[in-house]
């Protein structure tokens, strides 16, 4: 059943959507690159412990890391051939990570555990929580959060709805849209999944109003799994996961909390798509969809790139570029990160690469706060970003705390619209810092 | 007019000897020593003691909770005036300032991209480390020069943070600014500095800088009376031990340690 249109968000923005460069077109799945350079730390949390070393021969799919903490994942091989290093190297946030480079074969030999699972559906919660964290699964929405870790919230916990999140609010990004249309019954096949593993019986999947057909694709199946299609407005940052707590349910997440302090838990559509193959299929995540988008982009499309794919030869995967880039970032342009070299590593976390035109990024020039108020209106976690930014110019962090600094999701809703184009993005986050500092 | 004059008369004569009486029952007891030792501190508020204000660091003095060398930024001069108002022995220490170790400006340090944020060293940090080469070095944006409560830094040519050892009171507050931790204070008789603060092995730092450490350890066996120490790929020197000889200056191949006998403008000839 789908649902009626649910309440929009309050506050937020409508910046121009540009997901017509790739929404139409199927998902690419290009040849596996000649070597991938694979980062032990792809997910939040503490970085792996690498498993080989330099000289060996790795099969597709074979554990590479191991995770080294609770809130940690391991990380496979995702090409067959030779370990040429096991050295730092530097990745989409700037980090030198310990990472594992491989040479491929070309044959994609598979690792004896990869092969389909005989008996699915029989599997326990616990079995699944466990498939789960082999496979490596985090999140796939950006923030690259263990799934496992979700899945076992703390017994003081109930949680009694799981939400499938397939808003993609992000301009320019369509890879979700596309899995939900290609792998529609994927998607509820891991929302089922996920559900069993954390004895939740109430599912939803929510989807932006902007992508009619990916509703449709999912309907068939999800009326089957007895799963609600929730459609909501299209507004950013509607696929936060707070907001969408807060338009589907009425339940508002509390400061500094997460979703199972209201009994709820959120995964990306990719995310469901990933543990689907993992348990039916015995498929570790070594690949994910990845928008390779920009006006500059020849041919911007959905690529299914193997984990450790450089930036490069995934844009030049795309056709290259047609004009000179002004900036590439990794992920959307409301959230994303800005990069300085293409020689990083498509990892977990990589939703996007987006290349923008000269004109299109150049540095604002910053004027005086005028306090029209326009970043109060739009800032959907009811903060006042103008009073932010002017105390981190004063130095006043303690103040900066006082008026909630900490609970900024980072969207980018205040600075899009700031007429003066004052950096309140990054005042927050220097505001952070330093309240986390003090805390 | 008399009965006006009689009246102000008597109500001025009722309000007096009511605030006499008042002042008398209601006094508060000031140590006047509190007072004194205002009277003795530099009065800049630089907050480096800890406490909001010279007021407060007065009065926390006075109740024994801070030793009476506790404001730094006064130096031995003050701290010998608040011991003999409070009455206690104090011992000699040498005067410290601000020594920057890093000598990677942008003619050796060169950024690996461009960075169009704010202005300020913490928020240029957030972003993939900061914008240096060097992920040790100084990010040159002056974060130091603004928390200098005595203007005693000021940014060079170079992008390079400078300290006026004369206004450098040892406060310290230019070390917590600092996100590289590139600023430490040291004695200001020592005048030989090892100017790198790369951790880096060799050959990383001679990719991102011409003037690094590259840990040659030439200057350990230079040195006649042990004073640099050698750790995580950088010399350290001991300030305790060095006796100023300048024989590690003359053999730094990369020309990383320098002297200040001459004042830093010469030894790294701005």
């Amino acid at each position: 059943m789908a649902l009626a249109l649910r309440k929009a968000l309050a506050g937020g923005i409508h910046p121009p959507e540009r997901k017509h460069l790739t929404a139409a077109q199927a998902i690419i799945r290009p040849p596996a690159p000649e070597s991938v350079v694979i980062p032990l730390w792809q997910h939040t949390g503490a970085p792996g412990e690498p498993l080989v070393a330099r000289g060996d021969h790795v099969k597709l799919g074979q554990k590479i890391g191991q995770a080294a903490a609770f809130v940690s994942a391991p990380v496979h091989a995702s090409v067959s051939g030779t370990v040429v290093a096991v050295e730092p190297r530097l990745d989409a946030l700037g980090r030198m990570v310990t990472a594992v480079v491989i040479e491929s074969d070309g044959l994609d030999t598979p690792a004896p555990e990869v092969v389909p699972r005989s008996q699915p559906d029989s599997l326990s919660a616990d079995e699944i929580r466990n498939i789960v964290h082999q496979a490596g699964i985090v999140g796939l929405g950006g923030a690259a959060f263990p799934t496992r870790v979700k899945l076992a919230p703390p017994a003081d916990k109930p949680i009694d709805t799981y939400i499938l999140n397939g808003c993609e609010c992000e301009p320019y990004l369509t890879g979700d849209h596309r899995v939900m249309l290609e792998r529609g019954a994927d998607c509820i096949l891991g929302l089922g999944l996920l559900m069993k593993a954390a004895g939740v019986t109430r599912g939803y999947l929510a989807v932006e109003n902007n992508k009619p057909d990916a509703v449709e694709a999912l309907l068939p199946a999800a009326r089957e799994a007895g799963i609600a299609v929730a459609v909501l407005p299209t507004r950013y940052p509607q696929g936060s996961e707070k907001h969408l707590i807060k338009s589907l349910l009425g339940r508002e997440v509390p400061s500094g909390g997460l979703p199972m302090d209201v009994g709820v838990l959120v995964s990306n559509v990719g995310t469901a798509v990933a543990v689907a193959d993992a348990v039916y299929h015995g498929l570790p995540l070594l690949q994910r969809v990845v928008t390779v988008t920009g006006r500059p982009v020849r041919q911007p499309a959905n690529l299914l790139l193997r984990l450790g794919t450089s930036f490069a030869a995934a844009i030049a995967l795309a056709g290259g570029l047609g004009e000179p880039a002004g900036r590439v970032v990794m992920g959307g342009p409301m959230t994303g990160t800005a990069q300085f070299s293409l020689d990083v590593p498509v990892v977990k976390g990589t939703s996007g690469i987006l290349v923008l035109g000269r004109d299109e990024s150049l540095a604002p020039v910053s004027t005086p706060c005028i306090r029209c108020g326009r970043c109060a209106e739009s800032c959907p976690m009811r903060l006042l970003p103008l009073y932010f930014d002017a105390y981190v110019q004063a130095g006043n962090y303690s103040r900066t705390g006082e008026l909630g600094v900490l609970d900024c999701i980072e969207c980018g809703s205040c600075a899009w619209g700031c007429p003066a184009r004052r950096p309140l993005v990054h005042s927050i986050r220097v505001a952070k810092g330093e309240a986390r500092k003090r805390s | 007019m008399l009965e006006a004059v009689l009246i102000l008369t008597a109500v001025g004569a009722a309000f007096g000897s009511l605030l006499a009486v008042a002042s008398q029952k209601f006094a508060v007891t000031v140590d006047p020593r509190v007072e004194a030792i205002k009277e003795a501190l530099p009065g800049a508020n630089c907050g480096a003691c800890g406490y909001p204000g010279c007021a407060g660091f007065a009065e926390a003095a006075v109740s024994g909770v801070v030793p009476a060398d506790g404001c730094t930024a006064g130096g031995s001069d003050v701290s010998r005036r608040i011991a003999a108002i409070l009455g206690v022995e104090v011992v000699e220490r040498e005067r410290e300032v601000a020594r920057v170790l890093c000598g990677g400006g942008d003619r050796q340090a060169p950024f690996r991209f461009e960075y169009s944020g704010i202005q300020d060293c913490q928020a240029a940090t957030l972003l993939a480390g900061g914008p240096k080469g060097c992920t040790y070095g100084c990010l040159g944006m002056g974060s130091c020069v603004r928390a200098c409560a005595f203007d005693a830094i000021y940014m060079d040519r170079n992008r390079l943070p400078r300290v006026v050892e004369d206004r450098c009171t040892g406060c310290g507050k230019c070390v917590k600014a600092c996100p590289r931790r590139v600023i430490v204070m040291g004695p200001v008789s020592r005048q030989v500095h090892i100017v790198c603060n790369s951790r880096d092995r060799g050959p990383v730092v001679r990719k991102v800088c011409t003037v690094g450490c590259i840990a040659c350890r030439l200057c350990v066996k230079e040195c006649p009376r042990e004073a640099i120490t050698f750790e995580d790929n950088l010399a350290r020197i001991d300030y305790t031990r060095c006796d100023n000889c300048g024989l590690c200056v003359a053999k730094c191949p990369t020309k990383c340690i320098v002297s200040t006998a001459g004042g830093m403008e010469v030894a790294r000839g701005a």
